[in-house]
């Protein structure tokens, strides 16, 4: 019982993270519908970056880093989006996808090159000690693990409010909803566009430093990530913000029960050595029955 | 000071090889309803597409409205100028309420309190967006959507209207309110409008003055009574 318990809880602080990512990917799929593959890429140079301001260079406080990481990474963001993908028809696709895996190659090698591939230690937010958890009926629920699922709530709580309660918010509405229309209103649509971008760059930073702690620091720590964000994003709607909450923790869970028990089971076994395959057979199946996802929205239209 | 709202000279458009409209002009006076008559094809989108400055492939001419030239001005700042566009298709926001369509529409407005008194002002003109204030605007039906798109037009408070087939898809006696909405408006609040339709019958009923399209260019104008009694449009767009 308190394993489950335990597996639960590390599956949601898990999943958190992944949730914190796949709303990045929402934020640009709404602007843009575009799937942005460089997303777990740029978020794991902002946890770079992180690592910069709270080790290697400077020793600041570590929220204080992880601030200054996050709005670099909004800067750095913005610049991709103006420089890479604007001048490119957004109604074409293909070209606009490609030149985001693009992104994400450029991106892994030049954090290789700087930092290199040699996995680091990184500080967590939170206390990160032994001994820093809550017992829970037997589970241990760590302080991080808590920090991770309160930060995902915050940043949920953010973006939500931004987008209903704030004449921005309405703007990116619109122009996900209706591009032409919304020039035609006179919303500056470029504008809206970096905006995606920024708040993308800078949430997805922030679901690096939380899980570079855990996951050790590297260029192509991000790249599973991504792979759970997006079936967390696809299973809860590619353009619902609390359908990628929600699908990201899922696909948390579903990892941590999956892996956890169905590998104590000996024709299952060889599945603790591939641990992207339920959330690839997630996506699968989400893609396969409901494209929408769980809380997307369909196309309304009557003519 | 001219008594034309809109003056287009020598409009050109293309899409690709094609040639849309070819050396167009066009003269709205302040105050009236004008309406662009023609058939499938003849270029009456594209002609107001490009006098907002929508995509449209190549164009060029002159475009000025109340005395200001905004061939060269961007989509986003047409509204800044006074020009309001209800494109084909309605172009609401379908995901968003009605609310937020309207907002949208006063989206260039900085007086808070005005923009709440235009809201209220097009609920008690249509009531039935009231009621749906709430509701997604992609589920309104295509009448209602119509409303929408015209007041959510009205709330920037343009001193040009210009309406793209506002009676595509919808129900003969639906469009017939919707006409006589348009006269209203133009009565009570003096916004000059465009119109572009395919509905000769009642756009001429609203319309001071009317301008026929065939294939990209202009081949007969005039006050709208005079075309309205002329036998070739009987022939042609009235079904007589």
């Amino acid at each position: 019982m308190d394993l489950l318990l335990q597996r639960i809880i590390d599956g949601l602080s898990n999943g958190a993270i992944y949730a914190v990512v796949a709303i990045a990917l929402v934020l640009i799929f709404k602007a843009t519908t575009l799937v942005n593959f460089a997303q777990g890429e740029l978020a794991m140079f902002g946890g770079f970056l992180f690592y910069v301001f709270a080790v290697q260079a400077y020793e600041l406080p570590l929220l204080v880093a992880a601030f200054i990481a996050m709005v670099l990474s909004a800067l750095l963001g913005v610049t991709v989006e103006r420089v890479l993908v604007r001048p490119f028809d957004p109604q074409d696709h293909l070209p606009v996808v490609l030149i985001t895996l693009g992104i994400f190659y450029i991106v892994n090698a030049v954090a290789g090159d700087i930092w290199n591939y040699e996995p680091r230690a990184v500080p967590s937010l939170f206390p990160n000690n032994f001994d820093d958890f809550i017992s829970i009926g037997g589970a241990r629920l760590f302080y991080d693990s808590l920090g991770i699922l309160v930060s995902l709530g915050l940043m949920y709580l953010v973006v939500y409010l931004i987008l209903n309660k704030t004449k921005m918010g309405l703007a990116f509405r619109a122009v996900s909803s209706n591009t032409e229309s919304s020039r035609l209103v006179g919303i500056r649509v470029g504008r809206i566009l970096s905006f995606g971008w920024a708040a993308a760059c800078a949430f997805g930073t922030l679901g690096a430093v939380l899980v570079a702690p855990r996951l050790l620091l590297s260029p192509n720590m991000m790249a599973p990530v991504l792979v759970y964000a997006l079936a967390g994003a696809a299973f809860g709607g590619l353009d619902s913000i609390g359908g990628a909450a929600i699908g990201g923790l899922v696909v948390g869970l579903l990892n941590s029960l999956v892996l956890g028990y169905l590998t104590d089971i000996d024709a299952f076994s060889s599945f603790r050595a591939t641990p992207l395959l339920p959330p690839m057979l997630l996506l699968l199946t989400v893609l396969w029955f409901k494209p929408s996802g769980m809380f997307g929205t369909k196309q309304i239209e009557r003519v | 000071m001219s008594d034309l709202m809109l003056e287009v000279r020598n409009l050109q458009a293309s899409y690709g090889q094609v040639d849309v409209i070819r050396g167009l002009d066009l003269e709205v006076k302040k105050g009236e309803v004008c309406v662009i008559l023609g058939a499938n094809g003849a270029g009456k989108t594209t002609t107001l597409r490009s006098i907002s400055n929508m995509p449209v492939v190549n164009s060029s001419g002159t475009v000025i409205v109340d005395g200001v030239d905004i061939s060269k001005t961007d989509p986003g700042e047409i509204v800044n100028k006074g020009v309001a566009h209800v494109p084909q298709g309605r172009g609401t926001f379908p995901e968003l309420s009605v609310l937020d369509n309207l907002h949208l529409g006063g989206y260039i407005r900085k007086d808070r309190k005005g923009i709440e008194d235009d809201v209220q002002r097009w609920f008690d003109y249509f009531p039935v967006l009231g009621e749906r204030r709430e509701q997604a605007a992609g589920s309104l039906s295509g009448g209602e959507q119509q409303m929408l798109a015209v007041s959510r037009a009205l709330m920037s408070r343009p001193k040009l209207l210009l309406l793209d087939e506002p009676s595509l898809g919808l129900a003969p006696i639906i469009i017939e309110n919707l006409f006589k909405t348009f006269a209203e408006i133009n009565q009570e609040n003096g916004t000059t409008m465009l119109v572009v339709e395919q509905n000769a019958n009642l756009a001429l009923n609203i319309a001071e003055s009317a301008y026929v399209l065939e294939t990209g260019a202009i081949t007969m104008s005039g006050p709208a009574a005079d075309l309205k009694d002329n036998p070739a449009i009987q022939e042609a767009y009235l079904g007589a």
